[in-house]
């Protein structure tokens, strides 16, 4: 092992020509029909959309330290808020996992050359950044004041801002979804290396295949809901609006079909990234491969069937209620398998921690404490009082701040090495993932205690009784910052002076650690030939649990 | 243990019958979340310290898959969460009926105001005042966009929306003022759609009912917009005009034009108000016309009110 290790650090001498530097020019990229390189574009964009709902978020922390509002007017607060969650959830999340690390590695890790169908992969992209143009020009000629989840009749007749341009916005993003998740199932099912079969799969294949089949089922519901939505807005059809003879409910089933899938979409292909790390970090196999794979699957179907959880205060029947009550209770389980399984799997393992590990500690921690907590609002009787309150924030950043974001910080950090060819500087960034889990605790636990204490969400004011918590995840937002900012700086710095990483810097096992790094348009010299499962890192003897 | 729990700061003020049901729910999930949480850190805390990688080429022990384990931590989450959906369901469903006792009010949500009403006339914007001790039934709509009564105190919550009538009730057990929000995102002011709510004991009730100014009840303005809005022209009394008689109509299931046989509640005069045509009767001609954007909903609660008062006459009367 040890002259593996040596092997790994001195590096055999690479080939010169890899996908970076096989052909230059912003034609060359903006043309290009590489996964590698199309994830790295959007890379690019989602990283300008990360940067853009972040500010609005800091803005709108500043602003809270004071009850009556330090900074802004109710109208402004209420565009920032709006402006955050829609990009945050539908130009960043929902792309963020699958479109840049999926991209790049789903080809890779099942030993192919490229996805199924590499030009609609770029055609995908192209979709995207229509949608962000849209939402950007939204954004620009003022922004909209409907919150991401855009209820009628507010958004469709009282609204006088630019919801349909946002709305198109996202419409057209959703597209890029479709196909994305299209191709990713095709290119698993078809294109895996020999030998590479359904249980030799890494589990990050796993989320991304659970992934993808809720991007094709559930996307084209938010598509005809936004499309409904404009045409009330833009020729008075009475669909939700019941003035004109339409149905404000209607309009919260179909978007919650579709959001709340979405969430899943977000948190799935974390939890596949974090299934590589604990394995990577411990040498270690998983514990219980198959019970994470489909619980990844289970996770997906559930998913669908518990929307009404959103809509227990808006006076649907009891009986309803009680049925998506505990179809929610059961989406916990699949969940907390996986915890148990990570944490068992690092039982007897040789464990390290460098920065992709603390991401995947503190996803789990934090992953932990935002599935529980969604227990007090699959519970009717408390989520009466809590839905509709800052507990309702502090519970989904924990699953999507928490949850997701760590898993694609951790995921970037990981493959890093991989993407560029360079290696960070290991401090830093065990700095800013300290910074970050610090920060958000700080920032979001308060939240908790406030929305139980009753103060209600998007509030551009709020009574003088609930500042200190709101000073204190004003606090925890700007360490927060902190955190995500230092990550840019010295992965930017890494790409021209970071040493060079070699094949497999970590140690790891996978297809795309035994190709060169950066590795070559074609991604593997030979084609590779799978002989054995994932994760069959070597041991030192048997022990039985 | 209700005591013990109250020493502990950060908890809204417990002011109604169901609030200790919820907190004590509140509290039971708080506990597993703690015990989960601190299981899960120990555990990977002990992990991370006992397994580190002492020396580069450590290797890992095998370990194998124990479908005990499996099965042990599927199995003992779901019976949790089993205990959580009985318990938390049968208390919804408890906290979901007003007793047949209640006391009506009626609210209406506008940007960025309520309006309420009493059904012995007082109306109050953004205040409630309401008697300790009495279940009271809050019967609520919306003349624009959708809001949510949300009154932390008393751990209720229910959405007002447009087009439809919806209900929360609760009994407030101690008297003092609490906090009332809009909880449902509606606009600029949003924040600003604040209240309060003043629990009183009954006599301080009756004086506060009976000050102010003399107003007529909910029925009474609404038998005024009866003669005003020329309904009386033709929902004769003794049903011979040309449109059906209203008396001892509330309550009553009626068959309707479309086949469809409704019970006769605040959706269905709502309806019949504003979209006629969609529910008019057999043997009628479907001539009424709509009173929307005439009437507001303030108005149409006072009409309801009417209605209901006539049912109640002729029960009385037989």
């Amino acid at each position: 092992m040890s002259t593996a290790i040596a092997e790994i650090h001195e590096g055999p001498a690479e080939s010169s020509v890899n996908y970076l530097n096989a052909n230059y020019g912003i034609k060359s990229w903006l043309l290009t029909t590489d996964h590698k390189r199309i994830g790295l574009l959007y890379l690019g964009v989602i990283t300008f959309m990360f940067l853009i709902g972040g500010t609005a978020a800091t803005i709108m922390r500043l602003h809270l330290v004071e009850p009556q509002g330090a900074l802004l007017e109710p109208e402004t607060y209420n565009k920032l808020f709006s402006t955050h969650g829609i990009v945050m959830v539908f130009f960043f999340l929902v792309p963020s996992i699958p479109a840049t690390l999926g991209n790049f590695l789903i080809p890779m890790m099942i030993g192919a050359r490229d996805v199924a169908f590499p030009r609609l992969n770029l055609m995908s992209w192209y979709i995207f950044v229509t949608g962000c143009l849209f939402a950007l020009a939204a954004i620009l000629s003022g922004g909209v004041d409907t919150g991401w989840t855009f209820y009628p009749p507010y958004s469709s007749i009282y609204s006088h801002t630019p919801v349909v341009v946002m709305a198109l916005g996202i419409f057209i993003a959703g597209f890029s979804s479709i196909l994305t998740g299209l191709n990713f199932v095709v290119t698993i099912h078809k294109m895996r290396a020999p030998g590479m079969t359904w249980f030799r799969l890494p589990l990050f294949i796993w989320a991304l295949y659970a992934t993808s089949i809720i991007f094709i089922l559930g996307t084209p519901v938010i598509a005809i809901t936004l499309f409904l939505l404009g045409l009330e807005t833009l020729l008075h059809v009475g669909i939700f609006d019941p003035a004109i003879g339409g149905d404000p409910l209607l309009f919260q089933h179909m978007f919650w079909f579709y959001s709340h899938p979405a969430v899943y979409i977000m948190i799935l292909p974390s939890m596949g990234v974090v299934s590589e790390l604990i394995t990577a970090f411990s040498r270690k196999k998983i514990f219980g491969y198959s019970f994470v794979a489909f619980s990844s699957l289970a996770i997906a179907v559930i998913s669908f069937i518990v929307w009404g959880h959103h809509m227990f205060v808006t006076g649907q029947s009891i009986y309803a209620g009680l049925v998506f009550s505990v179809l929610s209770f059961l989406v916990a389980i699949p969940s907390a398998v996986k915890v148990f399984n990570w944490t068992a799997t690092l039982y007897k393992g040789s464990i390290s921690y460098e920065a992709p590990m603390l991401y995947a500690l503190g996803f789990i921690g934090l992953f932990t404490i935002g599935g529980l907590t969604g227990l007090f609002l699959a519970a009717l009787a408390t989520d009466v009082h809590l839905n509709g309150t800052y507990f309702v924030v502090a519970h989904f950043h924990y699953i999507m701040v928490g949850g997701a974001l760590m898993g694609y910080l951790g995921g970037i950090h990981f493959w890093w090495p991989k993407i560029t060819g360079r290696l960070y500087p290991d401090m830093w960034a065990r700095i800013a993932a300290g910074l970050v889990f610090v920060g958000f605790n700080l920032t979001f636990f308060p939240q908790f205690v406030v929305g139980y204490m009753g103060m209600p969400r998007r509030y551009a004011v709020y009574p003088a009784e609930f500042q200190v918590l709101n000073v204190m995840s004003s606090a925890g937002a700007s360490v927060l910052a902190v955190g995500y900012l230092i990550p840019l700086v010295y992965l930017t710095w890494s790409m021209r002076y970071g040493p060079p990483a070699g094949r497999n810097p970590w140690g790891a096992k996978g297809l795309e650690w035994t190709t060169p790094s950066p590795p070559p348009t074609e991604n593997f010299e030979e084609p590779p030939i799978v002989t054995e499962e994932a994760y069959n890192y070597p041991t030192a003897g048997a022990v039985h649990v | 243990m209700a005591l013990a729990w109250a020493a502990i700061p950060f908890q809204p003020p417990s002011a109604s019958s169901i609030s200790e049901g919820v907190d004590q729910l509140y509290y039971l999930l708080t506990g597993i979340t703690l015990f989960f949480t601190v299981l899960v850190f120990s555990i990977i805390f002990y992990f991370m310290v006992k397994y580190r990688r002492k020396s580069p080429d450590q290797v890992a022990a095998e370990t194998h898959t124990s479908m005990v384990l499996e099965l042990a931590w599927t199995i003992i989450p779901s019976l949790i969460c089993v205990v959580l959906f009985v318990w938390a369901s049968a208390l919804y469903v408890r906290n979901s009926r007003p007793p047949a006792s209640s006391t009506e009010i009626f609210v209406i949500g506008k940007q960025w105001m309520w309006h309420l009403q009493h059904p012995e006339g007082p109306r109050e914007i953004n205040e409630l005042h309401v008697p300790v001790g009495v279940p009271v039934k809050l019967t609520m709509t919306s003349q624009d966009v959708i809001h949510d009564f949300y009154i932390p105190a008393f751990r209720v919550k229910k959405d007002a929306l447009p087009g439809r009538y919806t209900s929360l009730w609760f009994e407030p057990t101690e008297t003092g003022t609490f906090h009332l929000y809009c909880a449902q995102y509606c606009g600029t002011n949003h924040a600003l759609m604040i209240g309060w709510v003043y629990v009183m004991s009954p006599k301080d009730y009756a004086n506060w009912l009976a000050g102010g100014e003399k107003t007529e009840s909910m029925s009474q303005q609404g038998e005024r917009l009866f003669t005003q809005y020329g309904c009386s022209g033709c929902h004769v009394a003794d049903g011979s005009g040309r449109a059906p008689s209203l008396a001892g109509l509330y309550g009553k299931p009626e068959k309707l034009a479309s086949g469809e046989t409704r019970v006769v509640d605040e959706a269905l005069i709502h309806q019949a108000i504003t979209i006629p045509n969609s529910v008019h009767v057999p043997g009628r001609q479907a001539i009424m016309p709509t009173y929307q954007g005439q009437l507001d909903e303030e108005q149409i609660l006072q009409l309801i009110a009417y209605v209901k008062s006539l049912g109640s006459q002729e029960r009385n009367g037989k």
